[in-house]
């Protein structure tokens, strides 16, 4: 039972970060993704301090909300301070992560969490819950829920938002022609992003988020040239990196998280070498691009 | 017909206080093929941009069918360049094609059947059916433009602006879409293209604007040709302006097949 509700909840968190992964890699963000989940801690410390609870709804708030700055920053370090992307995406997560691990070492006579839990993250002990611990409660619903509905929210919006990512991540341009609003379908991205990121840090930590929102996408991309089939193949390669991650956690004793993102990276690069687009093995059978 | 499709007025935009369009003023009747050309970094691509309103101008107003666009963008549709995608992008010709039937009103909703037959047929317009399925990176340059093309047809608008179809195009896709640009001014449609390439400029389009930053001169072709407006134009530019002078110097026009001849 106890195993059931570990991979329950990396699934649902390798699902929910994964839908997303495909969008965020599509567009050639996937390091935005990065550095949306690790920025959004001083946004979960300060929704913490501010509403003095560990109630999941300010906490999503605290964490969109930075998560969108975090956005608007790179965007205006990389637009207005002529920075290039990657420097702004650079600066911009250290300096708010930085400004999170501040804020927790201030309050960490209270608040008992400290940096390992925040990059690691641990499904053994779910670390956040300690916050309430000062009143002598623990909050009833475990992880499994909170991932549970994160990832009900994030099926639905890439169930109906489909075609609205499909088209301004293909062709920002084109949609905007047509009258869509590409920056209203990034914010929701992003703002997605952000959510998803805070609802699975307390159980896994922003190191197997990262893991999650770009590896399993990745997989999917070199195995197919379809969009539905690329979702289909991140949903499945996150289930099973979830599902072979824990026993492999068991079998070693070691991180959970750790052994979720190696088992990601195993299956990433057996798609490396049997891809049909790219596929080491297969090199010689592939015809060449037509340029031009 | 002697609608106008497009209206522009004191069009200023610039890039970092540098204009890139200064002070366009201009208005191109329905009907016709009109070409926009002049050399490269005149504005051409940037004066398609400021008509879709993806770029903002810094003043001016633009009216189409004499409504601003947001009025009239169902009959209005826009073909970027092709450099504006990833063609590694997992998707199928039938997919990209089937995007032109995307609005802001349905696109939370699955695409009806009616949708899906207009993308098809605009498939087979370009000639592209035996493709529909293939992924999008395992095309020629000049089938990656008949795909766009497709997907703005698919919209079944009035006014089509097209950024550089022909670049980087081959022989059979440029007959394709040849043909394909007379039947739509046949069937009274009005296409607005962007032209790098002078030499085929005058025998594709029968209206012209001709630009560098400022307009010098829009009209019907044959007032736009002249070697003055194309000295004006791309003036300095040493090889192009022998290129020029040698165009409007031949009578008989021997660039283009016999069809293009008809006009001595």
């Amino acid at each position: 039972m106890e195993a059931f509700c570990f991979i329950l909840t990396g699934s649902f968190v390798a699902l929910s970060c994964g839908l997303l992964g495909v969008f965020l890699i599509l567009r050639k963000m996937a390091m935005v993704g990065d550095a949306i989940s690790h920025a959004v801690l001083p946004g979960i410390v300060l929704a913490y301090l501010v509403s003095e609870s560990r109630d999941t709804i300010p906490m999503l708030l605290g964490a969109a909300a930075v998560g969108v700055l975090t956005t608007l920053l790179i965007e205006w370090l990389y637009s207005k301070a002529r920075l290039q992307m990657d420097a702004s995406i650079g600066i911009t997560f250290t300096w708010l992560f930085a400004i999170g691990i501040i804020l927790i070492s201030l309050y960490t006579g209270q608040v008992d969490l400290d940096q390992d839990c925040v990059l690691y993250g641990e499904i053994a002990y779910v670390p956040l819950d300690l916050w309430i611990l000062p009143n002598g409660k623990m909050l009833g619903p475990g992880p499994v829920w909170i991932t549970g509905g994160g990832f009900l929210l994030i099926l639905g919006l890439v169930i109906f938002g489909f075609r609205g990512f499909e088209i301004t991540t293909f062709n920002p341009e084109y949609a905007a022609a047509i009258g869509i609003s590409t920056v209203f379908w990034h914010y929701l991205l992003m703002s997605a992003v952000s959510i998803t990121t805070v609802i699975s840090f307390e159980s896994v930590g922003a190191i197997l988020v990262v893991a999650f929102l770009i590896v399993p996408p990745a997989t999917a991309y070199l195995l197919t040239d379809k969009l539905q089939h690329m979702l289909w193949l991140t949903a499945l390669f996150g289930v099973l990196s979830a599902f072979f991650g824990y026993y492999l956690a068991v079998a070693i004793d070691g991180s959970i998280a750790g052994a979720m993102s190696v088992v990601a990276g195993i299956f990433l690069t057996l798609a490396l070498l049997l891809s049909p687009k790219g596929g080491v093995l297969r090199k010689q059978k592939i015809p060449s691009r037509t340029v031009g | 017909m002697s609608l106008t499709a497009v209206e522009i007025h004191n069009l200023t935009v610039t890039y970092d206080r540098r204009p890139v369009l200064w002070d366009i003023d201009f208005s191109l009747p329905a009907g016709h093929l009109i070409g926009v050309v002049g050399p490269n970094g005149s504005g051409k691509t940037t004066l398609l941009k400021s008509i879709m309103q993806l770029i903002p101008s810094s003043s001016g107003y633009i009216r189409l069918f004499d409504q601003p666009l947001e009025e009239v963008r169902h009959r209005i549709s826009y073909v970027p360049q092709r450099e504006s995608v990833d063609w590694d992008f997992p998707v199928s010709v039938r997919q990209v094609v089937r995007m032109g039937r995307y609005r802001r009103g349905n696109l939370l909703r699955r695409l009806s059947a009616q949708d899906k037959a207009l993308a098809d047929h605009a498939i087979e317009q370009v000639g592209m059916t035996a493709f529909a399925d293939r992924q999008i990176s395992q095309l020629s340059g000049g089938q990656q433009q008949r795909v766009f093309i497709a997907r703005s047809l698919a919209q079944e608008a009035d006014l089509y602006f097209m950024d550089e179809p022909f670049a980087g195009v081959d022989a059979a896709s440029e007959d394709a879409i040849l043909k394909l640009l007379s039947s739509m001014k046949e069937a009274g449609k009005t296409v607005v293209i962007v032209h790098h390439d002078l030499q085929t400029a005058r025998s594709f389009f029968d209206w012209m604007v001709l630009l560098n930053t400022r307009l010098i001169k829009a009209g019907v072709t044959k007032e736009v040709f002249t070697s003055q407006n194309l000295q004006e134009a791309y003036g300095g530019q040493l090889t192009i302006l022998s290129q020029v002078s040698d165009l409007v110097q031949e009578k008989d026009f021997p660039i283009r097949e016999k069809q293009y001849r008809d006009k001595p």
